[in-house]
Parts: C-alpha cells; structure tokens; sequence
C-alpha cells in the first residue's frame, strides 16, 4: 500500500483486521475446548473418572446458584396464600401471571416513571462516558507528551478513593450551586449523569488498554499524510474500537441501573426514583409480606439485564475478562 | 529548553486529556480537598463549617458506635473476603477443566453477579425468611433447625457474607481468563516431571496467575470497605446494630444527623483505612504474585 496515498477503506480493513485479532486472541484461546482423540490408555481412563468428578461438582455448584432464581420465578406466580403455605411448594397453583402486571401498576411504585428516569440517567451516563473517556483514552494511549506517565498514574490512583469521600462534598457542592449558581442541579437528575460528560477514570484505563493494541503505523501513515490527531481518533481509532465502546457502554449500563448509593443521596423527591430507589421504597412501605408482588416487581428490575446478557454475552465475558489485565 | 514538536505535542496531549482533567479538578480534587476541610470543622448544611480543628477525630476515637461499625465491617470482611476468594478460584479451577459444557456452567455461575443488588437483596430477604425462606426449609428437609438469620444478632452478618457469595461470578471469570493464559507447555512439562495434580497447581498454576489473584483481592478489599446497599436494604443495620456498617454509620451521620463534618472524617480514616490496607497487599505481593516476562 503507497504511504502517500493511503485509502482509507483499506487501511480501516487491515486495522480492523489487526484489532479483532488481538482482541479475540485472548478469547479464542479462553474459550474452546479442544478435544484430543485419546486412546483407552489407564492414564486416560483416570482423566475420565476425573472430569466426571468435575461435572458433578459444577453440576452441585450450577444447582446452587440457580435455586434462588427458580424460588424467585415461583414465588413471583404464586399467590399470596400459596407464599405462606407450609410445607411449600416449588410449582405454583395455580399460576398467576398476573402479579407481575400487578407489580408494574402498582399505587406505590411508579414503575414506567422510574424507568423513564432510569433510562434518561443511562442514556446520558452511557453517552457521556463513551465519548469522553475514549477521547482521553486516546490522550493517554496515542499522544505522546511529556507528563502523560504521571497523570495516568494518578488517574489510576483516583480510582481507590471511595465514594463515600466525595459523596458528602460533592452533595453540599450541588446544592451550594442550586443555590447560588445559574447551575440548578438538585432536585434533577443531572447529579448522576453529567460527571460521566468528563471521563471515568475505569474505562478511560480499559480504552486505553485497548488503544494500545491498534497497531501504531496506522496512526503513523495517517499522520505522514497530513492527518490531525483529532482526524486519526474520529476515522481510525473509534470505528477499530468498537468491540472496546461497546464493552464500555454495557458496563456503564449496567452500573447506572444498579447502582443505589447515588440515587439515595442525590435524589429528593419520590417522582425522581430510579428503579433501584423504587424498588427499595416499594418493600419498606408494603413491609415485605406480599412477596409474590415483590418478587414479580425484583424480576421485572433484572429481566433488562439478564436480556441485555444473553444478547450481548461475547461482548461481556471479553470485557470482564480484559478487566483482569494489568 | 523545549522543541516546538514537544510544545505541540503537550497541547495536543493536554487537548484530549481535557474532559478528565477537568472532571478530574472539579469532581475528584475539590470534593476531596472540601472533604478533608469538612472534617476538621463542625457543618451541619444549614449553617456554615465552623473549623474545630481536630475534634471530629479525636470524638471518632471515643464513639462506641464508630467501633461497632468498624469492627462489623471487619468482621464481614474476614467471613466474605477469603470465602468469595477461595469459591471463586475453585469454581475457576473446576470451569478450566477440559471439559463439555464449559460455558453453559459459566453462564450458569456469571447470571447471580448480574443481578441488581436490589433485586438480589429483595431476594435475598425472602429466602432468608425465617418461617417461610427457602433455606430454613431445606435446612429442616434434613433435620436442621433454621436460625432466624438476619432477625438474629449472632446470623445476620453470616447471612450477608453467605449472600456475597452467590456474587461471585465476575470474579470467577477475571479467574478463568488468567487460568486460560497459563502456558500449557509448563503444565505438560510439570505433569511429565511426575508432578501430582495438587503440585501442578501449587507451583505452576498458582504463580502463572498471581497478578489476577492479586488484582481480585484488591478490588476486593475497596469493595467490602463500602459495603452499604445490601445492609441498608435488608436488615437497615440490625438487629441491634449487629449488621451496621462502616459507610452506613458515615451516611447516617451526613443525612440523616446533618452532621457533615464528623461524616467528613469518616471518609478520611475510610480512605487511609483503605490505603492501608491496598499497600500492605502491595507491600506483599513482592513475596507471591510472579510477572512473567519481567
């Protein structure tokens, strides 16, 4: 390929190319098994016995794990005289599935508002942390300037300060500036979506993990060719690190629908709750005894997860995976 | 003397880093640098901080509430820390067998750590009930009587630990990542060498994936410093106080007392607690966590 006139098309292919490679490599090794024709030897009747052992212990453990789901699913279509019935029973009768359209209209938990305001945090943690952390990312990765060493390091160390630090300033700070300032932050949901407009500081270090395995002649050659850096980030790096952004995106989902510390502090009124606060506030006001509704309204909470799992499990397993890296 | 290149490159840098550094000066340095004033001062929000210098700490020194939150969080930390640990590892151990089925199991195991924590705490809740939990009933099926868990002083920080448990699957995958990098040439070599299956594991598995058993520990440290949603939700402490807190005595005293400042210190001996506790595992590591290639 002529360096002075590198087609874009085709340098993307061979990035893309490149980056898949590095990114799988790890996958592909992770997650096949290999079978191996082995003959009857002792040795190999010996690794029999011993991966049927192992079977049977993740078979134990897997049954371990799943039997809350499965008490869950059945107490959610139970009804409530059946949740009190002794001895108990695992297969409801009858089976209601109206609990759960019980739950979703239910006086005391605002189920589509909360999601409507869950969504809206989402929606801008999810944008904000994209394209702010894969811009710094960049910063860290492919610019090389005297004093990035430094400022990565102490990037990395504000990632040990826990929340409970800032969250007591950060709280009179919002409200010094609802007070004070044209910034009118309290009594929204701005608290918990427009910080992830300025980078966080775990996935700026996970791009940047990724950056670093795009092969540095693309950037090279686009530079040779008149390229700014901004030009390399938009048209290289961010459509070769999809797999990365989307990596980023989900955990950034998934931490703004978890998360219940953020909501308690920063949220005022009940019209705000996400559906972690709601849940929360939905249990302690029916006191926890109608537990088919309950379990209904927590499966109704998990389900997006659980979908957005199974749709996108290659994705999560490389993130968590990539995650143990140095 | 700099090069133009250089000064360039600094502004180019300095560009993209922006957003962070930004984010970094507004919502990390001065929450922490106002945090640290706070909790030399007593502030309630309504009025302003009235600085007291060092008064928030030594009053920490003397608050038996302080103590029980502290120890609690120690004790958990002791029940949950090597549990989740060792089941984590072992379940990877087992997963990295050549094996059917591989990754039906690990989905089978990741799906818990996936849960809302309040989802799993409303579930949680329920199986822990202690006429109708689902564990109380298996537990009589062979002719042990149930304790009331989270309604007993002695079960209730036991019941949480055995609840984080069920978590484990994030950290179960880190495991399996790094179990799957270990070079299968060493263990052929050890196997040959005559090394039993127990040995294997000792002296080549183990040191192949230190760093990833290093890096789960911290996380892990940070993580159950915090602890806060779980026990806030299902026992909001009790019974009396046997499942408080750290960081639920430190959103008491900010919220719920308006006593900012004392809240303030919490933080402070949070953050040093932590810092500790981080640098000893470094401190460690040099003695049993192996870097290939360095």
């Amino acid at each position: 390929m002529p360096i002075s006139s590198p087609d874009d098309t085709d340098i993307q292919n061979l990035a893309t190319e490149s980056a898949a490679i590095a990114f799988s490599a790890r996958e592909n090794g992770a997650f096949t098994n290999n079978p191996k024709t082995r003959k009857k030897t002792l040795a190999a009747r010996r690794k029999g016995n011993e991966r049927f052992m192992v079977h049977v212990a993740l078979l134990l453990i897997s049954a371990g794990f799943l039997l809350p789901f499965i008490w869950m699913l059945s107490t959610s279509l139970k009804s409530l005289d059946q949740t009190m019935a002794f001895p108990p029973q695992f297969i409801p009768k009858p089976i209601l599935p109206g609990n759960y359209w019980q739950a979703l209209t239910s006086p005391q938990m605002d189920f589509p508002l909360f999601t409507r305001n869950t969504l809206i945090v989402a929606l801008g943690a999810v944008l904000g942390t994209v394209v702010s952390s894969s811009i710094v990312a960049y910063g860290f990765a492919k610019v090389d300037f005297k004093g990035r060493g430094v400022l990565f390091a102490l990037m990395l160390a504000t990632m040990m300060i826990p929340f409970p630090v800032m969250m007591v300033s950060l709280f009179s700070i919002f409200r010094w500036m609802t007070d004070n300032t044209p910034i009118q932050w309290m009594g929204t949901l701005k608290p918990l979506w427009v910080p992830a407009w300025f980078g966080s500081a775990f996935n700026i270090f996970l791009l940047r993990q990724f950056f670093l395995t795009i092969p540095e002649e693309l950037s090279e050659s686009a530079r040779l060719d008149g390229c700014s850096e901004w030009m390399i980030f938009v048209r290289i790096i961010v459509p070769l690190a999809r797999p990365a952004l989307a990596v980023v995106s989900l955990f950034t989902f998934m931490s703004v629908w978890n998360d219940f510390l953020g909501p308690l502090v920063y949220l005022q009124y009940p019209q705000q709750y996400t559906l972690a606060l709601g849940l929360q506030s939905f249990q302690s006001q029916q006191g926890g005894t109608e537990w088919n509704i309950l379990m209904a309204a927590s499966i109704l909470v998990l389900s997006p997860i659980v979908l957005l799992f199974f749709l996108a499990q290659r994705t999560f397993i490389q993130g968590i995976a990539t995650t143990g890296l140095k | 003397m700099k090069t133009n290149k250089e000064r360039t490159q600094l502004g180019t840098g300095l560009a993209f880093l922006s957003p962070w550094l930004i984010g970094f000066c507004l919502f990390t340095l001065l929450p922490v640098g106002l945090s640290f004033y706070y909790s030399l001062c007593d502030y309630s929000l309504l009025q302003k901080p009235y600085y007291t210098g060092l008064s928030n700490y030594r009053e920490l020194g003397t608050d038996p509430v302080f103590w029980k939150a502290l120890t609690n969080t120690g004790y958990y930390a002791l029940l949950s820390l090597p549990a989740s640990m060792m089941i984590s590892l072992g379940i990877a151990l087992l997963l990295n067998a050549d094996i059917k089925g591989q990754a039906f199991y690990r989905t089978i195991i990741f799906l818990p750590s996936l849960v809302p924590t309040v989802a799993s705490a409303m579930l949680w809740l329920w199986l822990f009930n202690a006429r109708l939990g689902l564990i109380n009933i298996l537990l009589s099926k062979i002719g042990i009587p149930g304790p009331p868990w989270l309604a007993s002083e002695t079960w209730a920080l036991p019941a949480l630990a055995l609840m984080s448990v069920w978590g484990v699957g994030q950290t179960v995958v880190i495991y399996l990542a790094g179990l799957q990098d270990v070079p299968r040439e060493l263990i052929e070599a050890a196997e040959l060498d005559g090394a039993s299956a127990w040995q294997r594991l000792r002296h080549v598995t183990l040191p192949t994936i230190s760093p990833v058993i290093f890096f789960n520990l911290i996380m892990a440290i940070i993580g159950t410093m915090q602890v806060f949603a779980v026990p806030y939700i299902m026992t909001s402490g009790g019974p009396a106080r046997a499942t408080y807190f750290f960081t639920m005595y430190l959103y008491d005293n900010a919220f719920n007392y308006l006593r900012m400042g004392y809240a303030s210190a919490m933080a402070w001996v949070q953050l040093l607690l932590i810092m500790a506790l981080t640098g000893i595992a470094f401190w460690s590591s040099r003695r049993w966590v192996y870097y290939q290639g360095k």
